[in-house]
């Protein structure tokens, strides 16, 4: 490594978690979530969580992007603390950088596909027009069919679409392909892979596919609360030739 | 349009059914309110406006005989602005076409030129001539209902001489907004006529040329009212005046304030109930919605929507509802206010109408229906705005159902009941969200008790004259003298044709004062034992007459500030004018009427003079009831005659006229508000367990077992609400009763078993109707739609 690289390297970080846990009380019990998690998404990376049900890769998501608070730790995104923001600091953080994109889509169902992208671009900086994001994700023919209208697979593009119009700096995937068959997880793999590599969008792609792994920088394995193993892939496979 | 404004508009349209069953008893509310505030606001201005153009006055009082040259005296009085006097006198009047004599109010109106006080308006026809002194001018009502026009004939006893009087108009007076003759509890236009006729006629035929027996004043502003009165008190008592009384004593005044007490009544009772429920449903159906788009919430919250945002938009949907409830309320008030203050203008005789809706009328309703709706939603959208991200993210967990709910504390009392499944189904979701289910049956409950309540007006005013009809004044015909008699008259009237009994009363003009109260009535001496005008009170117990004490009505009781054993100062004005203190030997409760009685042996004796009658009750064979009322029409010495059952068979026609209309509104509105209940709480069930009664289709049950499961519900919860409606409506009529109750008089709390059969069933249709509407979306239920889609 280089020094310029060196230096680069502190802004270069996206996120970075100190000690985090999470517990949640269920009545009498507590439940461990997270029982001290230190990791560094670098910026522009494409990374992969997998591990058991139930290890916590939800919750670590759900933490990084702001949707929930650790227990104790704290977490930095470049070089704010968000685990510090209240209510209102998170959802401009949100606002400003994170796009979502869950297992079941969870597009409004009142809202054509075209509607579902708007709901957030309206409400962003700098954002793609709609129908490009559609387009981006080969969906630039459905654009005035709902959600209903619609496979799951397409839903689901409908979602990434929605999800990279605002051009966010992080992409967090929760189990994106979860309840498509191969080809289409395929097809969205490809999509978040071309957009990670196009706009540079930091990726965390949580998935039970180990395929998947192959294709990112690398793989984060989840055990209990805790980050278990990482693995840092040389060469990337294209998503194109994954198979499962 | 932003797309999150669209989703809130499609969300609407999805929900319209239950959008629209909101805003309908939200209209009720604001319509009742617009309708009440309006209705007061029109009469209030109406009464102002006719007072003033025609110059009503401030103080009444009569004499006997005063000279016209104590009228520049009494106008001296500090304060008076005006008076005005007359002559006036009450005489019998023989009405072509109706059996029975009426009874005529004889008033003069000066030869030159208007009244200075208490000024007629000509409906039709023209006004009297100078010198034609057998031209009258009668009141419109009393024309109408005896189909009289100008051109027409009545003959009047006038004076013990029989005239004919030839009608030439109709007019309206500021005196006989409300026209009742005196003594009388109800209104009866066909046997009660003012008759308007030229000062010199009346003087001529009374007798009373350059003098008065009648006098009105005006008061200034700043003026006294009670100080005036003791003024011109002291001023006619040497002509036998009979007591000077402001407007709140004067009958057509006072029935006019009672009926707009009762308008504010409605308004402060009836419009509560509706928001009440409004606000409850808002609630129920904001927070369901919240529940179901919990996952959307969580999703515009990850895309950085903030919480303000988010609730913004929920209460926008719920303000959308209300404001659609708030308009159609005003438009629906308008209208109906427009139609009451039209039965209003038909009931009392007001020449001209001010249908007044002040902006400021639909302004505190519109506000009233906003905040009190609004309010009720708010919880569910903090709710909304509460969810944390992340949870709204994961689907709500399972419903958790109690086992103890399934029925199982009936098989505790009943061990060989078996409880079907759907049926413990139908008991678990009941018990599962009890707050609501208490809610719904609150709601139920409140539609049932708005039909008690206001159906309950036509039972409490059927008794209040069954009371006063049947139990105390059990006269058929009851008739007054032109001067008191001797008791030797008894002989005469009991051999006039078809008397099967007689009673002598006599009755004098006192003025009581107890304390600082004072108040003019007519004292009645009746005898012991009377059987046919009787002293009983409302439980129908016989009320002893107290040998030397007086017998005061329940609310001249109050008014007098005065109880059993209270001594009051009366002041008799008539004859020899003698005062005396008197204790009260007992007060008998009544529902109408503000009246004193004492035993005819002590008011002889009080009045220090020998026994004699004013008049007499007569109980009559009806066979020859037409031959008694001819021979009447034809006794000189009768000046009135009342028969009992015509009176109560108008007023009859006239409540029903106009109680009529005001209950075919409250059945509209108590349907709305089941409706309303109903449709809301079947569609919440409905979405709740689509899933559920889904499955239970695809396992093999029918439509009808499943209708079973979600509507047997409803039909529970209906039943429970019924009986808890009916008390619920009985503590309202209680409310009322207590509230409403003022001078003239007291509603009786009585409830017919009919009325809360009446109310039941209304709810109960309206309940049917609205779950059949229900229970057709079961048949559209898709259910390999609803299988596939995530909870
Ligand atoms: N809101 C919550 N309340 C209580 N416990 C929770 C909550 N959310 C998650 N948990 C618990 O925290 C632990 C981690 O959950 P998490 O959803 O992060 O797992 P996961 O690794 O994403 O599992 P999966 O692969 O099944 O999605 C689990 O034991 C879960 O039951
Ligand atoms: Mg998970």
């Amino acid at each position: 490594m280089t020094t310029s690289d060196q230096t680069d390297a502190t802004t270069a970080i996206s996120f970075r978690t100190v000690g985090v846990t999470k517990v949640y009380q269920r009545g009498e019990t507590e439940v461990h979530a997270l029982r001290g998690v230190d990791i560094e998404i670098l910026d522009g990376e494409f990374a992969v969580l997998m591990g058991p049900s139930g290890s916590g890769k939800s919750t670590l998501l759900n933490i990084l992007g702001g949707l929930d608070r650790p227990t104790a730790g704290a977490v930095f995104f470049r070089d704010r603390e968000i685990s510090a923001l209240d209510a209102k600091g998170l959802t401009i953080f949100r606002r400003a950088s994170v796009g979502f994109i869950f297992q079941f889509y969870n597009l409004i169902p009142s809202l054509t596909a075209c509607e579902n992208v708007q709901l957030v671009t309206e409400i962003s900086r700098d954002p793609m027009a709609p129908e490009e994001a559609l387009r981006l994700v080969d969906m630039g023919d459905r654009i005035d069919h709902f959600p209903s209208q619609l496979s799951g697979g397409e839903q689901q593009r409908v979602a990434v679409a929605r999800a990279i119009a605002k051009r966010p700096e992080v992409l967090l995937c929760d189990e994106p392909t979860g309840a498509l068959d191969s080809a289409t997880g395929i097809t969205v793999m490809e999509i978040l892979e071309r957009v990670n590599a196009e706009l540079g969008t930091t990726t965390l792609v949580i998935t039970h596919n180990s395929g998947i792994a192959d294709m990112a920088d690398r793989g984060l394995a989840f055990g209990d609360g805790r980050i278990v193993d990482t693995r840092t892939n040389t060469t990337k496979r294209p998503a194109r030739e994954l198979a499962w | 349009m932003t797309a999150i404004n669209r989703k809130l508009l499609r969300d609407l349209g999805r929900m319209r059914g239950q959008a629209v069953a909101i805003a309908l008893v939200i209209a009720g509310g604001v319509a009742t309110l617009v309708t009440a505030l309006g209705t007061i606001s029109s009469l209030e201005d109406t009464r102002t406006a006719f007072y003033q153009r025609y110059r009503f006055a401030h103080i009444f009082a009569r004499a006997r005989r005063a000279p016209q040259h104590l009228a520049p005296r009494i106008a001296d009085i500090p304060g008076v602005m005006r008076t005005q006097t007359r002559i006036a006198h009450d005489v019998l009047v023989d009405v072509a076409g109706l059996a029975e004599p009426a009874r005529g109010r004889l008033l003069s109106l000066p030869t030159d030129g208007r009244p200075a006080l208490n000024d007629i308006v000509v409906r039709t026809g023209r006004g009297l001539r100078t010198g034609h002194v057998d031209e009258v001018i009668v009141n419109v009502r009393f024309a109408e209902a005896n189909d009289l026009v100008a051109g027409d004939t009545v003959s009047a006893n006038i004076n013990g001489k029989r005239r004919r009087l030839r009608i030439v108009g109709t007019a309206l007076s500021p005196e006989f907004v409300y026209a009742i003759s005196p003594g009388e509890v109800v209104p009866d236009n066909r046997r009660f006529g003012v008759l308007w006729m030229s000062r010199t006629a009346l003087e001529a035929a009374f007798d009373l040329k350059s003098a008065f027996n009648d006098v009105s004043l005006a008061l200034r502003r700043d003026a006294v009212a009670e100080d005036v009165v003791a003024r011109l008190d002291d001023l006619l008592e040497p002509f036998g005046g009979t007591g000077g009384y402001s407007r709140r004593e004067h009958v057509s005044d006072a029935f006019l304030r009672s009926e707009l007490e009762q308008l504010r009544l409605m308004a402060r009772v009836l419009p509560p109930i509706f928001l009440g429920v409004a606000a409850f449903l808002l609630n129920i159906v904001v927070a369901r919605l919240v529940e179901t788009e919990r996952e959307q919430i969580g999703i515009l919250k990850a895309f950085g929507y903030s919480n303000a945002a988010i609730g913004w938009t929920y209460l926008k949907l719920v303000l959308a509802i209300v404001l659609a409830g708030v308009v159609s309320g005003w438009i629906l008030g308008a209208w109906m206010g427009h139609g009451m203050t039209g039965l209003y203008a038909d009931y009392f005789g007001f020449p001209f109408l001010r249908y007044t809706m002040a902006p400021s009328v639909f302004a505190i309703a519109g506000a009233v229906g906003i905040l009190a709706a609004a309010g009720g939603a708010l919880f569910a959208v903090r709710r909304a705005t509460r969810l944390a991200p992340a949870v709204a993210m994961q689907p709500p967990p399972p419903t958790i159902y109690g086992r103890s709910s399934g029925g199982g504390f009936l098989q505790t009392f009943v061990p060989q009941m078996r409880i079907r499944p759907a049926t413990r189904m139908l008991l678990r979701h009941i018990a599962r969200w009890p707050a609501r289910s208490l809610l719904t049956c609150a709601g139920m409950a409140f539609a049932v008790a708005l039909l008690v309540s206001s159906l309950f007006f036509f039972d409490a005013i059927d008794e209040m004259m069954d009371a006063f009809f049947s139990r105390t004044q059990r006269q058929d015909v009851t008739i007054s003298f032109t001067e008191p008699r001797s008791e030797n008259v008894l002989y005469e009237v009991a051999a006039l044709p078809g008397v099967l009994a007689a009673e002598l009363y006599r009755a004098v003009p006192v003025r009581l004062r107890h304390g600082h109260h004072s108040r003019l009535v007519a004292l009645t001496g009746i005898d012991e034992g009377a059987d046919l005008s009787r002293l009983v009170d409302v439980h129908d117990a016989p009320v002893a007459l107290p040998p030397a004490g007086l017998v005061l009505t329940s609310s001249l009781a109050k008014l007098l500030g005065a109880g059993a054993g209270s001594t009051i100062d009366v002041e008799v004005l008539e004859g020899s004018r003698p005062t005396r203190t008197l204790p009260v030997g007992a007060v008998v409760e009544e529902f109408v009427g503000t009246a004193a009685y004492l035993s005819r042996g002590a008011l002889t004796e009080l009045m220090r003079e020998s026994p004699a009658a004013s008049g007499a009750h007569l109980l009559v064979d009806p066979l020859t009831q037409r031959r008694l009322f001819q021979q009447l029409k034809a006794t000189p010495l009768v000046q009135s005659v009342s028969v009992q059952g015509t009176t109560l068979a108008t007023f009859r026609a006239i409540v029903d006229e106009t109680m009529g209309a005001m209950a075919s509104f409250y059945v509209l509105f108590a349907s709305m508000i089941a409706i309303g209940v109903v449709y809301n709480a079947g569609r919440l069930s409905l979405s709740e367990r689509a899933r559920e009664l889904a499955s239970l289709r695809v396992l093999g049950f029918t439509l009808g077992e499943i209708a079973y499961v979600l509507l047997g519900e409803l039909a529970l919860l209906t039943l429970l609400a019924l009986p808890l409606g009916c008390l619920l409506g009985y503590g309202i009529a209680a409310y009322l009763t207590a509230s409403f109750d003022t001078e003239l008089m007291r509603l009786p709390l009585v409830i017919l078993p009919a009325t809360y059969g009446y109310s039941m069933l209304v709810v109960i249709a309206a309940t049917t109707v609205t779950s059949l509407v229900v229970a057709r979306r079961l048949a559209r239920l898709d259910l390999v739609a609803v299988l596939k889609a995530r909870e």
